[in-house]
């Protein structure tokens, strides 16, 4: 065996006592700077965060008055300041909830497949193209509704439930995903002592898994609605925008505060266009809010799965 | 290239935890000094303050002296960077980068100093450490190939050439062959023989037989109770420790009355 | 067989016994419930696959018909000439947004995961997930009345001073050009590329990480060598999917980029000028209101343009993704 002493070895730069060489340094510099550089992207990032939280605040908070949260826009033209987003309110809380009707069941069910039945091809298949269709646009998700009514009633109709469908075919991945997940982390073991039982499998689903997860399975269902509450392109295309309240989902367009916000903003962007549209942000911002706040009260209070 | 280190009274903090207490001992140069005892009494933790990793963890410390070459490894001005340059580890799993070559594996702690090496000059490097890990002649042909489809014991020789590529002072083996077969693990054995011609060793290591194989001095770390920290109850010449142990606790580990 | 003599339990009245566990009612439920949850996930298949085939049917009179047909919805452009333009428009918009967020994303990642002391960890991570919850139409607003009043001065100065680099030539005020656009997009892509990213890099085995703090690293070098190369191919999934999103979104280029007028369609790399660009997803939320027939059908088939794409780039990350799970795994 070759001695290692034999071995040419680039002469080492060791410091006697162990301080800083010069090719140190440069190292140290160089790691310096990186942490700088890294720090400094957070920073730029809260620029953004923040210069958006305060504008909408700002702007929106001086418009949220009563009247602005309990009228409509009925008669209200030119530069009248009057009117307000009521209908907008109620359109997006009557979609919003038609959609989750949709999405939550027919989400949790197939999340419950995915976890408690499928091993198969199915089940595989299912996984990708749920993965696939958390990336389908917004507005293809409205083109489908528009084509989808265009042939089951005709090209002209316009209604809410076509809103909730556009957003149901948003909503419904989202949901699968984060089912998923919390129905996994209920563990095996519960599962295998209710079998031990003799209990049919429906039953562990619905009174052990389902029980047992229900605080994450609630949580996920409100975070979706979250995500989808603020989609305004696939509603431009379905539902529009009318001044007045529309209480109906299948007949005529229905107002909700993204779109309203949008055709405020392009209708009259210097003038009261531009405070009701972040009026109509704020409190959009706000319904957000409070989703996430009672979603993580949930979790916080009611959670039993989690370790 | 190799170096002795004095540890004096040295005490090692988990946050307000005290894992390790006064530990004092010489470890000699061209030597390997192996340092035994049950699990966690603290060896791995100790070995680990001799080249400053112990203090990554968050919040863990280290309170006394630890010289080498008349420099304290903990005195202030000290860079810990310069430290892990100069006394290099090999781990209990062999961990080469999965995303570098051989080569490039064991070029990647010269690399961090010597930007620019000459192409000639890193061959010749890359050669002479992978003759002194004993790993030249199986991966002469494939110095391209991603490190991680070596066997576990190559893998390990690849770390060891890793280590030595840039000539520390002092070479550090946390429990080196545990994760290896016995095959793998003689042939590290046989290689830590030859290593010590040149550089100081000091090893960790549950098997009291290859403790008594490969060291020439050897120390027993133990517990007095859970709970209390552990100790450096006895060092001495290995053929001493393993034959007529001073201490009680030694001799009783040794026999295998407990551990 | 018998279960006359059976002895039960204590307090076994009416439990099951073997003979009677798995009887109808159970059975049945069973199915029912199973029946129930995989005709859930058939159905999510079958939207899926409507999705693709209602758009390919109300595009296809556009996509078979002759130029004639809706010549006077396109300005007498055919379909692809009507719908090329657009995908460069879409694809560049999304370039830009990507050039700006991946960089920021890695280095926000890496402070979490990596430089931030672990108690900031987590509140850090939670700041930048809140990006990820501010609706579209609020990013709209905020880019059209905060962001392009504040760049138009940037913008200005770097057309002045660096003109003559063809990219960076022509800008007029006011800034709603396609950086801006994109810059936009940016923000709205930057919270997924660092949530994918920072899991990954998360996911570094510390053994690694101690490979190269053994051999004297520091810590940026720890970065460099031991988590940017184990993450590399998850940074690269987490920008496809921020790809996907930012090609897929419309409010923010709708409301920030003043598109070039119909018939003066070009392919453009100016992109600090105005009225130059126009993508897919803003063109229909703009023209759909008034279209009608052909014209509606030719937007659906540029929908279906943008479907297809955002598909295969979605696609493609969930396959890297696949990939290299498989193959950590073996490690």
């Amino acid at each position: 065996m070759t001695a290692v002493t034999d071995r040419p070895v680039p002469a080492p730069d060791i410091a006697p006592n162990f301080a800083t060489t010069p090719s140190g340094r440069r190292r140290k510099r160089t790691n310096a700077i990186m942490a700088g550089l890294v720090t400094l992207a957070f920073l730029i990032a809260l620029v953004p965060l923040i210069s958006l939280l305060t504008e909408v605040v700002i702007r929106g908070g001086s418009t949220l008055t009563w009247q602005f949260l309990t009228t409509d826009m009925t008669g209200v033209f030119g530069d009248s300041l009057d009117g307000g987003v009521s209908h907008a309110i109620l359109g997006t809380l009557q979609i919003t909830g038609l959609a989750t009707l949709i999405s939550a069941p027919i989400g949790l069910l197939a999340a419950i497949y995915l976890v408690e039945y499928g091993h198969g091809r199915l089940a595989r298949t299912l996984t990708f193209f749920v993965d696939v269709m958390t990336g389908i646009p917004s507005i293809v998700a409205g083109l489908f509704a528009v084509a989808l009514f265009a042939i089951l009633i005709g090209p002209a109709y316009r209604s809410g439930v076509m809103g909730a469908i556009a957003l149901s075919v948003l909503m419904i991945p989202v949901v699968v995903r984060s089912c998923e997940e919390m129905l996994k982390l209920v563990p095996n073991e519960l599962r295998e002592a209710s079998y031990a039982l003799g209990v049919p499998k429906y039953l562990t689903i619905t009174k052990v898994v389902l029980r047992t997860s229900l605080a994450g399975i609630v949580t996920s269902i409100v975070l979706a609605i979250a995500r989808v509450i603020g989609e305004t392109a696939p509603l431009l295309l379905t539902v529009g925008i009318v001044t007045s309240t529309n209480a109906s989902m299948l007949e005529g367009r229905v107002a909700t505060l993204p779109v309203f916000a949008y055709s405020q903003y392009s209708q009259d962007a210097l003038g009261v266009g531009a405070d009701r549209a972040w009026g109509a942000a704020l409190v959009l911002i706000l319904i957000i809010m409070i989703l996430n706040l009672v979603a993580r009260f949930i979790s916080s209070r009611f959670s039993i799965a989690e370790k | 290239m190799s170096k002795r280190i004095d540890v004096s009274d040295l005490d090692i903090y988990y946050g307000d935890f005290k894992a390790v207490q006064g530990v004092t001992m010489a470890i000699e140069p061209r030597s390997v000094t192996a340092l035994i005892g049950p699990s966690g009494c603290g060896k791995s933790t100790f070995l680990r303050t001799l080249n400053r990793m112990h203090e990554v963890i968050p919040g863990a410390r280290v309170e006394g002296k630890a010289v080498m070459d008349g420099v304290d490894i903990y005195g202030s001005g000290v860079d810990p960077v310069e430290v892990r340059r100069q006394i290099g580890m090999v781990f209990q799993r062999p961990n080469p980068f999965p995303t570098m070559s051989i080569k490039e594996n064991v070029l990647a702690g010269v690399k961090l100093n010597n930007r620019r090496l000459p192409k000639a000059a890193a061959d010749e490097l890359v050669e002479s450490s992978l003759r002194g890990a004993n790993l030249w002649n199986e991966v002469k042909d494939r110095l391209d190939k991603p490190g991680s489809g070596l066997s576990g014991g190559q893998q390990q020789r690849l770390c060891i050439a890793r280590a030595i590529a840039v000539s520390p002072q002092v070479l550090l083996m946390d429990e080196p062959c545990s994760a290896l077969d016995p095959i793998s693990t003689l042939a590290i054995e046989d290689l830590i023989h030859e290593l010590k011609e040149d550089y100081t060793i000091v090893i960790v290591t549950h098997n009291m037989q290859q403790a008594s194989r490969v060291s020439d001095r050897t120390g027993f770390f133990n517990l007095e109770a859970t709970g209390q920290p552990g100790q450096l109850v006895e060092m001495d010449d290995t053929t001493t420790m393993f034959s007529a142990p001073t201490k009680k606790a030694t001799e009783d580990y040794i026999s295998g009355r407990f551990g | 067989m018998s279960t006359d003599v059976t002895p039960e339990a204590p307090g076994a009245e009416g439990r099951p016994l073997a003979s009677r566990r798995g009887s109808t009612p159970g059975r049945f439920g069973n199915r029912l419930f199973a029946g129930l949850s995989t005709a859930s996930g058939i159905l999510i298949l079958v939207t899926l696959a409507a999705v693709a085939i209602f758009l390919v049917r109300e595009a296809l009179p556009a996509i078979t018909a002759s130029p004639a047909a809706y010549a006077d919805f396109t300005r007498d452009l055919n379909l692809g000439q009507y719908i090329a333009p657009l995908v460069f428009g879409t694809v560049l918009a999304a370039l830009i947004a990507l050039v700006i967020a991946v960089p920021l994303s890695i280095g926000i990642a890496l402070f979490i995961a990596h430089y931030a002391p672990k108690r900031l960890s987590g509140p850090v991570a939670y700041v930048v997930d809140l990006l990820a919850a501010i609706p579209s139409v609020v990013y709209g607003l905020w880019g059209f009345f905060w962001l392009v009043p504040k760049i138009g001065p940037i913008m200005d100065w770097i057309s002045q001073k660096l003109g003559f680099i063809p990219i960076f030539a022509d800008y007029a005020p006011p800034a709603k050009n396609i950086t801006s656009a994109a810059i936009v997009l940016a923000v709205m892509i930057l919270p997924i590329i660092t949530a994918v990213s920072r899991e990954v890099f998360l996911q570094t085995p510390r053994l690694h990480i101690e490979a190269s703090l053994a051999l004297g690293a520091t810590r940026w070098e720890v970065a460099r060598q031991a988590i940017l190369p184990f993450g590399r191919s998850g940074v690269i999934s987490a920008s496809m999917l921020g790809l996907g999103r930012a090609l897929g979104e419309t409010m923010a280029v709708l409301m920030i980029l003043a598109p070039f007028a119909r018939g003066t369609e070009v392919y453009s790399f100016k992109i600090l000028a105005s009225a130059e660009h126009q993508t897919i997803a803003a063109n229909i939320a703009q023209q759909i209101r008034e279209a009608h027939g052909m014209g509606v059908s030719v937007l659906i088939a540029s929908g279906l343009a943008l479907f297809a794409i955002t598909l295969v780039v979605n696609m493609a990350a969930r396959w890297i993704v696949a990939r290299r799970a498989a193959f950590s795994g073996a490690n």
